[in-house]
This record gives structure tokens, sequence and C-alpha cells, in this order.
């Protein structure tokens, strides 16, 4: 019984719901590291870890501290330290484990650290009274969801590399028409669930 | 500590300081609007370009938002300059971003209340803003607390322009309206009010202003391109 709400919860929060398409966060790194396919999925899959993990660690301080000592204005500050924390620790372990993939996303990585993305799934946790379970798939679904749109910029990007594209729209600007029109696909799963 | 910022001062700006950099403080201001506006140049913190630019209303406030929480970062950075060490500045940034960001926050909640419901969230997302982050650590580090204040200002009034040109044509096409006022009195394009239309006008801007730049070094090849 539950387990078709965490179902539900994963489908909307992956694609109805689309972190890029229809809450627009994460789109420094959604153009930023989606020029290769490489990048994309290494990217993809340290995403979908970490905001899994953060949400599970900050919805535990939250309700277990936070609330009791009614400190939750604090949300921001405390979210952000805890999110910072792990990010670091991805981080180093990333670089130990595999080198060559810390040098390619290199600068991105570093940038993980303050992207809103991460930041927003345990915002939205705790906005929405989510329970421990629900907030981990939540954060599992965003990540998907947010690993589905890399990797079709990504995979666009590479072909794109090929065309004849008009001088002033080469870079971000065809990227940018390019997830507009993938947003205008994503469109189509609105109203497919409602939570 | 101080020391070492000095030094790291030399390697990037070759011991000239920001206000030299630029002329003046109106030099530093129009650095901020133009030269590395943070949507067109630097193609930072966008997030909320998207998100919040349906009308014109949404757009400008949380400019605004970024500029006081820009100011005030800039300000707070600068005068604790000589004690932060080199070492920890980063949490410590983070931390100084994150308390006003918590202060315009619970301002907007208490004062704001209807477009606090709409972008609340962009609101705390601040938080996560690169060029924020960016400002305090390339300027406001290294320079006198005016200096830093007139480049805070810079900077905000170059987002919050920036801000307002994308929610000006997504309002005026996609509902007709200008800050809720009518202005066109026909079926709108629903199209831009959509993601979509969204993600499409900040393409368009972006290669306008990328040709605007190759019109005007139009010999130098494939300068104007962004390359991020």
């Amino acid at each position: 019984m539950e387990f078709g709400k965490l179902f539900e919860l994963v489908v909307a929060a992956s694609l109805i719901n689309n972190f890029v398409f229809t809450r627009f966060l994460g789109l420094c790194i959604f153009f930023g590291v989606s020029k290769k396919m490489e990048t994309a999925v290494g990217m993809s899959i340290t995403f979908t870890t970490v905001m899994v993990v953060s949400a599970g660690l900050s919805w535990l301080v939250f309700e277990k501290i936070m609330v009791p000592l009614d400190i939750t204005f604090l949300k921001i500050i405390v979210f952000i330290g805890i999110v910072a924390a792990f990010v670091q620790s991805a981080d180093t372990i990333m670089r130990k484990v595999s080198p060559m993939l810390y040098y390619k996303l290199g600068v991105y990585l570093a940038l993980i650290t303050t992207n809103c993305i991460i930041l927003a799934v345990p915002l939205i946790n705790v906005g929405e009274r989510y329970t421990f379970l629900e907030s981990i798939f939540f954060g599992l679904g965003s990540g998907l969801g947010f690993a589905l749109a890399l990797i079709l910029l990504a995979s666009i990007r590479e072909k794109l590399d090929l065309a004849d594209v008009p001088r002033p729209f080469r870079g971000m600007p065809i990227a940018w028409i390019v997830a507009s029109l993938i947003a205008l696909a994503f469109a189509g799963f609105a109203g497919l669930i409602t939570l | 500590m101080p020391l070492k910022s000095a030094e790291k001062d030399t390697q990037q700006y070759e011991g000239i300081t920001h206000l030299q950099r630029h002329g003046s403080y109106w030099g530093i201001i129009l650095n901020g609007i133009f030269g590395e506006n943070t949507v067109f140049r630097l193609v930072l913190s966008l997030c909320p370009t998207v998100a919040v630019t349906t009308s014109l209303k949404n757009g400008f406030i949380l400019g605004v938002a970024v500029l006081f929480v820009q100011v005030m970062v800039n300000v707070t950075v600068s005068a604790m300059r000589k004690f932060i060490h080199p070492r920890i500045r980063i949490p410590i940034y983070m931390l100084i971003i994150s308390v006003w960001v918590t202060v315009i926050d619970m301002i907007m909640a208490a004062y704001a209340r209807t477009v606090y419901a709409q972008i609340g969230l962009y609101i705390q997302i601040i938080v996560a803003y690169a060029s924020i982050f960016a400002r305090a650590e390339l300027v406001a580090s290294k320079n006198n607390i005016t200096t830093s204040l007139v480049d805070g200002i810079g900077m905000g009034v170059g987002y919050v322009i920036a801000l307002v040109i994308i929610s000006f044509f997504r309002e005026l096409l996609g509902r007709g309206t200008l800050w809720g006022f009518e202005i066109i009195p026909a079926k709108p394009l629903l199209i831009m009010i959509l993601p979509t239309g969204g993600f499409m006008i900040i393409g368009l801007l972006i290669a306008f202003f990328n040709w605007i730049e190759m019109r005007s070094n139009k010999d130098k090849g494939t300068s104007g391109v962004s390359h991020h």
C-alpha cells in the first residue's frame, strides 16, 4: 500500500515535476556539463547519490533536532551545511576512486557544493512535510529526473557539434533552444498523476 | 593572512585594485550591468531566470532580493576580510550568504505574502547562487568596503535588469499584460509563459547579445561565442 504511494512520488518527481523543466533548478550544471555524454553520465550518478543521501540526512536533522529545539528558521543555514559537508566527502571519494572522471568534471564538482537543485530537495521535503521514506524517494525521483534531462540534452548536443548552427547561436544559445523543445515534450506529462 | 590575500591580489589583478581596474565607481557599476552581466555574459545564476520571469512583478521583486543579498554580502565580507583565514573562507562565505538570505526570506514572508507564495522557494535558493559567491571571493575579499558596496550594487542592478528584460517579453507576449495591466487586448501566446517559452526567450537573448558583440568586433573571429 505504501509502495504505490512511493512509486507515484518517484514518477511525479522525475517526469511530471521534473526539476529542470518545470522547477527550473540546477540550470548551471544542466548547461555546463551537457557537452559530452561521458561527463553527463558521471555527473548524473554523483548527483542522484548526493541527493538521496542529503535528503535522508537533512530529514533526520530537521525532524529530530531542529523541530524539538524550535529552531526551524535556521533551516537554510543548516541544510547548506549538511549538503556542503556531504558533497565535500563525495568529492574526496571520487578523486580517490576515479581520478580521470574527477579531472574531467573539474570545476563543476566544486560547483555542486552550492548547487541549487541539491539544496532544493531538502527544502521541498520540509515544506511538504514528507516522511523519512518519502523524502528519500523524492530525492531519488528528483535525481533520476535530473539525470534523464542531462543525458537527453548531452546526446542532442553531441549531434549538434556536426550541425551548421548560425554563428551567434553557437554554444550556449542553441543549447537553450534545444532545452526549450525538450521542455515542450515534458509538458506532455503534466497532469499524469495528481498527488 | 593579509599577506596571503595580497599575494593573490597581485596574481589576479597584477597589483591593481578593483577600483583602479575600472577607473571609477561609475565604471564598476557599468561593469556589473554590461561587461560582466550575470545572466547574459557570465551565464550564471540561471535557475530563477526561467522560473520567476512569467510576470514582470515577480521578476523585479526577485531581482531586488538578489540585489539586497549581493550588496549586504559584499559589505560583510569586505568588513571582515582581515579576520577570515583564507583556508576556511569558503564555509564562512556560505554562512554569511545564508544569514542574509534568511533575513530577506523572513522579510518577504512577512511583508509580501502573495508574491512569497509564488517565488518563496527561489528566494531561499539565492543561497546557492554562484554569482554572489563569486563576487565575495573575487572582489569583496580583497577590496575596501566602498568598492565592494559599489560592486555589489553594479552586479545586483545588472541582475535586476536581466530579469526585467526577460520577464518583460514573457509577460507581454504570454499574458498580454505588463505588471498586471492589460496592454495587448488580444489572445496571448500561451507558450511564452510555459517553460518552453522561458528557455527559448533566454536562448534568443543570449544569441542577440552574442550577435551585438560579434558586430562590434567583427575581425576577431569567433570571440563572441560563449564557451560555457
